[in-house]
């Protein structure tokens, strides 16, 4: 079974032929620290003859320094990786192993099992098509197995094979066996696996592990764990789903070759096929399948090719070339399931960038349906995701996408959400289904209006007007909500009275007369980009209620919000953040308002700020949750 | 209809590595060592753009310590594929006279090839670099990402990685930080050898048994590759059929004895000896997560 063919030594050649037919298995291991996960990979790699003889050495050196296994080998110590997990005695990461038997070449994915954990097992998984769930016989079926179980049904993985483990410590009991393998069935029923394979087994003692037929365990008849591996068949479904190539890059070395490379992602497609591109609905038909080895009659899934066409269609990266009679689905509007992967908190509303195969999107989460708890399967309400939640969601993307259910396919189902400040990978998710009825090739007519533009932008326009006293604190809290708006994804400007004396209003002083034309420019100039589907926020003292009505009517009703910085005049007076009060009390400024001339304060104002309680980053929390809850911070359809 | 093979499954995913970097990163560079798995890399990027070219350059950090037939080797393939070749030397440290048998091979390998690397990046303004690194040579290499992020100071983050799910590569960076790819982290030594021999790749011919001159020093074979070795008391050159396992800096790479000659000889040895190829990397006997240190520093 391992490489210690006879073949080796005296025909290399055939051995080598034979080597060239080996098939590929991805799978995982999940399990906690004390199942014996590492310990049962190592086991599988030491049996498989896979370790050298010098790290067969530093093994030996590292056991005795380190080991849990007094004489023995600590097969887990091959296994742990990087310097400070190997201190704590526990893998924090997915690591990658690699070995190989005449059959097949295998490569696992290492993953920790504690809940802290599950976005490295679910990175493991996703490349995955087996789990082997490992269980301490002694401890039966615990949170951990419900955990993992739902995780590798989460991302897809069809097939599950139920280690359990430690059998040596119950005396290789079949009882145990039984009624843990019972009551497995019995919970993994509502996870849809296609296959669960239930093996006894002691990695510490190499039972069950590469072959069945144990001593120890004479009453099971079943395949060991490597035997298992090297039969499960998990090509066949791949190829029989419908043909997808997502267009990973244009191929056009001169004006004669126009070709689209990617990488086959379902299914199979011959020379003459015909096809469809979505998300434009363009038809044609296979003219070649180009390799560098040569062309190919027909290509399947998992094969990276370069396709021509009979007719020259408009095709990008992003675009996925479908069979003609088969085409993918498309949408921008998804629920979908979500895994968070950051120490920061997913926020409905905020723009992330989503990469969907090869298409870069921007698209923010409107609505949180549920959270999943991993542990219990129980759907809870919630507003946010932290680091290893679950949760069902809506997603709204700015353009539509070629796409299928992830589970349908693994790779056009699939998306990652990243921040667009650090460029982080801060959440994965797979797609469910389209939130739109229509889902035909052909776009609507849209008149580009103000709803347009504001839906574009995923808001609700409006002037959000400041005023109150001199050193209020208006820009300070203008600015900040700015800030969070802009974080959000919200697309804003900002009117401040002293920058708008310079430009627009250059030609005005302080009279009456063009105090008044102050406001009306400044109000005609916030309608307008109100029309251009802004959030604007104006920050101006405009001490009289009059000035603030000729503002307020030139936009719709909902369009202005008068937001009050109330601030007392002592206050004020005391921060004097420009001197300007000083000067005012000295008789230097004329007519300042507060001092001598008057300020109106607004009789009902939609937002009253009492900075005298709140800090400004409060008081921009205050108006950011106004926004929120009366829909200013998403789409209106 | 026949399932893909291990290896077609191995370079369908390097290949798509290689188009999404093309597709995703402005300035991309391959790092082209003259070994083995650069050699299979090389292959690899030919056919992953054909009928274009590979849309980035070779570069070759040279810490003028290669053997000589690498450098001729490298010539070569270069001219024979129409690509690009950007040669980098640390001439600071040239100027200075540093080399191992002078200053020792840790501070040789820092100047010479981790800070050579370092200016050569930042020269060029390369915002991906791709490298032969496979996850099966070394336990910290098991856990490195295929998309492998360095700060702007080139910094490795171990605790600090994207996650990496499905085929979907996260290509974002901010301005001056910089990206490593490892399109062969799949592919294990075995497998390298089998792809070689199956596309008939070639090969630097060190890798072949021949007679050689070597030294016995340290319990390592070292070939006397040109006459800046100086020879120890005791120390006599001997003409011995060796080849080597991995190809480095003359001084620092040890040679086996063989008389493996051709590509099947090389897999049947390897496949009946158990001494892993690292062993023959001078650098490596340090510490045991040396490597992982060497990484967060910046070495590839």
């Amino acid at each position: 079974m391992s490489h210690q063919s006879t073949l080796i030594e005296s025909d290399i050649a055939a051995y080598l032929q034979a080597q060239e037919n080996k098939s590929f298995l991805r799978f995982l291991t999940c399990g906690s620290v004390d199942d014996g996960k590492s310990t049962l990979i190592g086991r599988l790699l030491y049996d498989s003859k896979l370790i050298f003889e010098d790290q067969l050495s530093a093994l030996e050196a590292d056991s005795k320094k380190m080991g849990t296994q007094g004489e023995g080998f600590d097969f887990a110590l091959l296994v742990d990786g990087l310097a400070a997990e190997r201190e704590q005695g526990i893998t924090i990461d997915v690591a990658y192993r690699f070995f190989s038997t005449d059959k097949r070449k295998f490569i696992v994915a290492d993953t920790p099992g504690h809940e802290q954990y599950t976005r490295n097992m679910a990175t493991g998984a996703s490349t995955a098509d087996v789990a082997v769930i490992l269980i301490d016989a002694r401890k039966g079926i615990l949170t951990q197995t419900r955990r993992h179980s739902y995780i590798v049904s989460l991302l897809g993985i069809r097939h599950v094979v139920v280690a359990i483990n430690k059998m040596d410590l119950v005396d290789f009991s079949e009882e145990t066996f039984n009624e843990i393998d019972a009551a497995y069935r019995a919970f993994a029923d509502q996870l849809g696996f296609a296959s669960v394979t239930s093996i006894p087994m002691s990695a510490l003692q190499g039972v069950n592990v590469i072959r069945g037929g144990s001593d120890a365990t004479a009453w099971y008849q079943g395949p060991g764990l490597l035997e298992m591996l090297e039969d499960v068949d998990v090509e066949e479904a791949r190829v029989e789903r419908a043909f997808r190539l997502p267009v990973q890059w244009v191929n056009r070395p001169n004006l004669d070759f126009r070709g689209f490379s990617g990488t086959v992602a379902g299914g199979v497609v011959k020379m003459g096929d015909e096809i469809i591109a979505m998300p434009s609905g363009s038809r044609s038909k296979v003219a070649r399948i180009v390799t560098a080895s040569g062309d190919l009659d027909e290509a399947q899934a998992g094969q990276a090719v370069t396709l021509t066409l009979a007719d020259e269609i408009d095709i990008s990266r992003g675009d996925v070339i479908c069979g003609g009679q088969a085409p993918s689905l498309i949408s921008d509007q998804f629920a979908a399931h979500i895994l968070w992967m950051s120490e920061d908190a997913m926020l409905p509303g905020r723009q992330y960038y989503m990469k969907v195969h090869n298409k870069l999107v921007s698209a923010s989460i409107s609505d949180l349906k549920h959270k999943v708890n991993v542990n219990t399967l129980e759907q809870q309400a919630g507003k946010t995701l932290e680091l290893n939640e679950v949760g069902v969601c809506n997603l709204s993307l700015d353009q539509q996408i070629a796409y299928d259910p992830y589970k349908e396919n693994r790779q056009t189902g699939s998306f990652i959400l990243i921040d667009r400040r650090t460029n982080e990978t801060i959440g994965v998710g797979m797609l469910d289904f389209s939130l739109r009825r229509a889902q035909n090739v052909v776009w609507q007519e849209m008149k580009v209006d103000q709803e347009a533009r504001a839906n574009l932008k995923h808001q609700k326009p409006a002037v959000l007007w400041f005023t109150g006293l001199s050193g209020s604190g208006k820009s300070t809290i203008a600015n900040l909500v700015e800030q969070k708006l802009y974080d959000r994804g919200r697309h804003t400007t900002t009117l401040d009275g002293d920058n708008v004396r310079h430009g627009l209003n250059k030609d005005l002083g302080f009279t009456d007369a063009d105090r008044v034309e102050n406001i009306r420019r400044v109000g005609e100039a916030a309608k307008l980009m109100v029309d251009a589907g802004l959030l604007v926020l104006v920050s101006f003292i405009s001490p009289f209620i009059s000035e603030r009505r000729l503002a307020r009517r030139l936009v719709d009703d909902g369009e202005f919000i008068e937001v009050f910085v109330n601030t007392p005049l002592e206050l004020c007076e005391s921060r004097d953040p420009k001197g300007l009060y000083k000067k005012a009390r000295a008789g230097e400024i004329k007519n300042f308002t507060g001092i001598d001339s008057a300020y109106e304060a607004p009789e009902a104002p939609e937002i009253e700020i009492k900075t005298a309680d709140l800090s400004a980053e409060e008081a921009a929390d205050q108006i950011i949750a106004y926004l929120d809850a009366r829909g200013y911070l998403s789409a209106t359809r | 209809m026949q399932s893909l093979t291990h290896l077609e499954r191995l370079e369908a995913e390097s290949i798509h590595i290689m188009r999404e970097v093309a597709a995703a990163c402005e300035n991309p560079v391959m790092l082209y060592s003259i070994g083995k798995d650069s050699a299979v890399m090389l292959h690899l990027a030919m056919k992953a753009f054909y009928p274009s070219k590979p849309p980035f350059p070779l570069m070759h950090v040279d810490t003028t310590w290669k053997f000589k037939e690498m450098i001729s080797f490298r010539d070569q393939m270069a001219v024979k594929l129409g690509l690009d070749l950007i040669v980098h030397i640390n001439e600071e440290g040239v100027s200075q006279g540093v080399g191992p048998f002078t200053h020792g091979s840790q501070a040789h390998t820092e100047i010479m090839k981790t800070m050579a690397l370092k200016q050569a990046l930042d020269k060029y303004k390369f915002d991906a670099a791709f490298g032969g690194a496979r996850r099966d040579e070394e336990k910290s290499r098991a856990k490195e990402r295929i998309f492998s992020f360095r700060s702007a100071q080139h910094r490795w983050d171990p605790k600090n990685q994207r996650p990496e799910l499905w085929n979907l590569y996260n290509t974002r960076i901010n301005k001056g930080e910089s990206v490593r790819v490892f399109p062969l982290s799949n592919w294990t030594e075995l497998d390298i050898w089998q792809y070689i021999h199956k596309e008939r790749i070639e090969i630097v011919p060190l890798y072949f048994s021949a007679k050689r001159p070597v030294v016995e020093r340290d319990g390592q074979l070292i070939m006397v590759d040109d006459d800046r070795m100086p020879l120890k008391e005791g120390e006599e050159v001997q003409m011995k059929s060796v080849r080597f396992r991995t190809l480095g800096c003359y001084p620092l790479t040890g040679a086996v004895e063989s008389e493996a000659a051709t590509l099947p000889d090389i897999i049947q040895e390897m496949l009946l000896t158990k001494t892993s190829e690292r062993q023959g990397r001078v650098i490596d006997h340090d510490a045991a997560a040396s490597m992982e240190k060497k990484k967060q520093e910046g070495y590839f």
